[in-house]
């Protein structure tokens, strides 16, 4: 870009009139020299009132108290605003809009990032790392993110689960829209229920996190932006369909009603309906199933007043069937016939979100939040049946602003939260009501310094009132400081408090023939105590050059320690036993990580992570089952240059992932034909993927996932028998289906 | 609920209140990239009494947010010009000026060039 340079001198303007203000608008000649332009026009701001230079370049133009800014243009020219604060003589160079010669280098900006500067340590994930992988929904878009360990949870569902730090998602904050949308009822399915299409970016916080979203995250904390009506593409048509069975198809439709209001529909549609058994075992391999996603959001934007604000409405409806190739629902449900297992779930949400920010003082901003959300699960497992439905509300009001000056900030407020779960298990013809309402009341205040060099330092601390938890102080601390060029070390430690949902958070205990029990029986939760953890980390990130290409160089140390935590204690393959905690409970996390952009257009991210992950069950102190100690990740990309006519270009992308052995919970009490060795056999898996943008209104996608058809051979324990007494579907190490290929399609209009 | 509304209100009113005291200016300071900024910004919020202060790399408008009754923009343009770039009306002394970054330097049409693209 020119630089745009603006004279702009004050004369001492001795006149007793104050009505009109003079000046001259110029531009600048070959040789540089001012020269006047004439038919330049004048107006102020938000009036009619304007004038017109004069052949020489020279204007007079009214002036009152109030008009502030004034605003002078030419056709081909930039436009150009002066604040005007008294009446005084203007002067000023207008600059050509645009040169002929000029050229525009875009700077490919990282796919996936982490801040310099932050004292948290975010991990940002764009829009166009999501378009990395098929990425059908929220869970899927981690496959290529290295922090992010994507899991199988049960040999039934499909269902992904992820694990942060070696923890399972429980333990991490989800939100969309910084409003904590993925938990209760919905924390076991909840991530596939949000279309990959509709999210527009994706932050992840390594460690305790922020105090402005609430108490609940230990490991960490995800966030996802939706896409926003007015920024995404008017009309966006995604359509998918797999080797595998699954088709979808994403619609988005946005509109500009207004300058201030847009809104958008945002449809989700997939289905399922091919059975296939590959492994002969007469179970499906990937669950039957059909959703329906609704979503429509409304954003109103009034910049010049400050106001930003979006409303979402949300319906969901997802059904899914498992279990044996032979069962027929209408026929056989809860019977012995056919073991089989139905989920229906439907969800109706309401979030809304309004911000101001200042237009004066633009630290100063006061955000309000509020969400409702109704989750009704319903659903039988063989002959076990789950149903859940979760009402919550939500609400928080924030105010931020500086102290003295933008050094140091400050975030205050409230949050009032209210879930109320209705909650029943029928195990073993055994029918049990869980039903509770939880409500709490919290206040917080996050502070921020930036010594606008080295260092800086985010503290907060919240104290909230919770009618099972108790009233308890929640403390924060994340450091960052960067002790020489392109490097940071960031420290953080915090406290997290949850009341553990036991059975929405490990729905796959529902498909085994275990028996399902809650010891020490004094708590106010299910009987049990709540959760608390402490999470301590250090990172060091270093960026430099390599052979003259840009890299950049991670490590990572995290400890999450708990006080108290629900075991889930599977080490007897007859039972299933829930209590609290007696001795210690840690995850230990290194992650090594490196980035390099080895020459234009690839990109190669390369990971190695160890967990040391261990709990103190009755029968001893032992690793958590099927927790891998060891994990490689290397993913390789790939862009050709741009075509400078239609945008046109190839995208290629691969992702490796190596998983060490994983413990299996102790099946030693077994007859032998249904005892498992002490470790899975590591794993390696290959996924790939190739898109064609034809031009910015069109691309194609194919990929593969799995590619080396890696398989687990008997991934249902006791399948020949699914009503005896050692049928278990959680024993999943590994993929089941094998390689899987797809095809799909984009296409917009902007 | 109730509590919540009279916390907002309560909040507003600090809004409201902290204005008054507050000048808000936008002037031109000379610089050409990223390490300029931090430059320009830093000393400027150093001043006492400044609260805000934004310099845009492509159209070198500084917009400042200060306390009138602490300082004024004649002692934010000093400091400006102390570390080495040129305001409106004000100019750096050459030693302040040699004491840049070689990328920074941008009375320099060579540098001024480079920082282009």
């Amino acid at each position: 870009m020119k630089r745009i340079n603006l004279v702009f001198i004050l004369f001492p303007f001795i006149l007793f009139s104050q009505q009109k203000i003079e000046g001259t608008i110029y531009e600048t000649n070959k040789k540089n020299n001012k020269i006047g332009l004439p038919g330049a026009n004048l107006r102020w701001l938000n009036t009619s009132i304007g004038a017109v230079t004069d052949f020489d370049g020279k204007f007079t133009i009214p002036y009152k108290k109030e008009y502030k800014k004034l605003i002078i243009s030419h056709v081909g020219f930039t436009t150009d605003t002066l604040l005007i604060e008294q009446a005084q003589k203007v002067s000023l160079v207008l600059n050509p809009a645009n040169r002929l010669d000029e050229v525009v280098i875009k700077n490919r900006k990282k796919t996936i990032a982490v801040s310099y500067l932050k004292s948290l340590n975010i991990i940002n994930m764009s829009s166009d790392e999501l378009l990395k992988t098929a990425c059908c929904n929220l869970c899927e878009s981690f496959e290529t993110n290295p922090s992010i360990d994507v899991n199988f949870a049960d040999a039934l569902t499909g269902t992904r689960q992820i694990k942060m730090l070696g923890l399972t998602s429980p333990y991490i904050l989800m939100g969309i829209e910084s409003i904590p949308a993925i938990r209760g009822a919905a924390q076991a399915y909840g991530l596939s229920f949000i279309p990959g299409t509709w999210v527009e970016s994706i932050q992840i916080t390594k460690g305790a996190g922020s105090v402005v979203n609430g108490f609940e995250s230990i490991a960490g904390q995800i966030n996802a932006k939706l896409q926003k009506p007015l920024s995404d593409s008017k009309l966006f048509i995604n359509a998918y369909g797999s080797l595998d069975g699954r088709l979808e198809l994403n619609t988005h439709i946005n509109n500009r009603l207004s300058d201030k209001w847009s809104t958008g529909l945002y449809l989700h549609g997939n289905r399922r309906d091919t059975k296939f058994d590959k492994n002969n075992d007469t179970f499906l391999d990937a669950p039957l199933g059909e959703q329906i996603n609704l979503m429509n959001r409304w954003q109103y934007v009034d910049l010049k007043k400050g106001f930003v604000s979006f409303l979402n409405f949300r319906f969901l409806n997802d059904e899914k069937q498992m279990g044996q190739l032979n069962f027929n629902p209408s026929k056989d449900k809860l019977t012995t016939n056919f073991w089989g297992s139905e989920i229906d779930t439907r969800r109706i949400e309401f979030s809304g979100k309004f911000s101001y920010a200042n237009p004066e003082l633009t630290y100063q901003t006061i955000d309000f939040q509020i969400a409702y959300s109704n989750h009704d699960q319903d659903s039988y497992f063989g002959q076990n049946v789950y149903d859940i439905s979760h009402d919550s509300f939500y609400s928080t009001a924030i105010y931020s602003s500086i102290i003295g000056d933008s050094r140091h900030n400050f975030k205050t407020g409230i949050n009032y939260t209210y879930d109320s779960y209705n909650e029943k298990t029928v195990i073993k013809l055994n029918e049990l009501d869980y039903s509770r309402n939880e409500n709490s009341i919290g206040t917080f205040f996050e502070y921020n310094y930036d010594d606008l060099a080295d260092f800086n330092l985010t503290a907060g601390f919240r104290i909230d009132s919770h009618n099972l938890l108790g009233t308890f102080v929640t403390p924060r601390l994340h450091m960052r400081y960067t002790p020489w060029e392109k490097a940071a070390l960031k420290a953080s430690v915090g406290r997290g408090k949850r009341s553990a949902n036991i059975f929405a958070e490990n729905q796959n205990i529902f498909s085994t023939s275990r028996s399902i029990n809650i010891l020490n029986n004094q708590g106010k939760i299910y009987g049990l105590d709540p959760e608390i953890a402490w999470n301590f980390g250090i990172s060091f990130l270093q960026g430099f050059n390599l052979f003259e290409r840009k890299a950049d160089l991670t490590l990572d140390f995290y400890r999450t320690e708990f006080k108290n935590q629900i075991v889930l204690d599977l080490e007897n393959p007859l039972e299933a036993n829930f209590y609290n905690l007696e001795g210690d409970s840690y995850a230990n996390n290194v992650q090594v990580e490196f980035n390099y952009n080895a020459f234009k257009g690839f990109n190669l991210r390369m990971a190695y992570k160890y967990f040391d992950v261990k709990t103190q069950y009755k029968s001893g102190k032992l690793e958590k089952p099927l927790v891998p100690k060891q994990r490689m990740f290397v993913n390789a990309s790939y862009e050709t240059g741009e075509n400078n006519k239609n945008n046109a270009l190839w995208k290629f992308d691969l992702t490796y992932n190596r998983l060490g052995k994983q413990r299996f919970s102790s099946t030693l009490s077994n007859p032998i034909a249904y005892q498992l060795a002490e470790y899975s056999p590591s794993l390696a898996t290959l996924n790939t993927q190739a898109t064609k943008v034809f031009s910015s209104t069109f691309e194609i996608y194919i990929g593969g996932e799995n590619i080396m058809d890696v398989k687990q051979k008997n991934p249902i324990l006791g399948s020949e028998n699914p009503f005896g007494a050692n049928f278990d579907t959680t024993m999943v190490y590994g993929p089941i289906f094998g390689s899987n290929y797809y095809l799909g399609l984009r296409y917009r209009i902007n | 609920m109730k509590k919540l509304i009279v916390i907002l209100v309560m909040l507003m009113g600090t809004v409201a209140f902290s204005q008054s005291k507050n000048a808000k200016i936008s002037i031109d300071v000379d610089g050409v990239c990223e390490m300029c900024k931090k430059r320009i910004e830093t000393a400027c919020i150093k001043t006492k009494g400044v609260k805000l202060a934004v310099w845009n790399v492509e159209t070198h408008k500084l917009s400042l947010v200060y306390n009138e009754f602490k300082t004024d923009v004649k002692s934010i343009k000093k400091n400006i010009v102390a570390v080495g770039h040129d305001t409106e009306g004000m100019k750096a002394s050459d030693e302040a000026y040699n004491s840049l970054h070689d990328c920074c330097k941008y009375r320099d049409e060579k540098v001024r060039n480079n920082h282009k693209n």
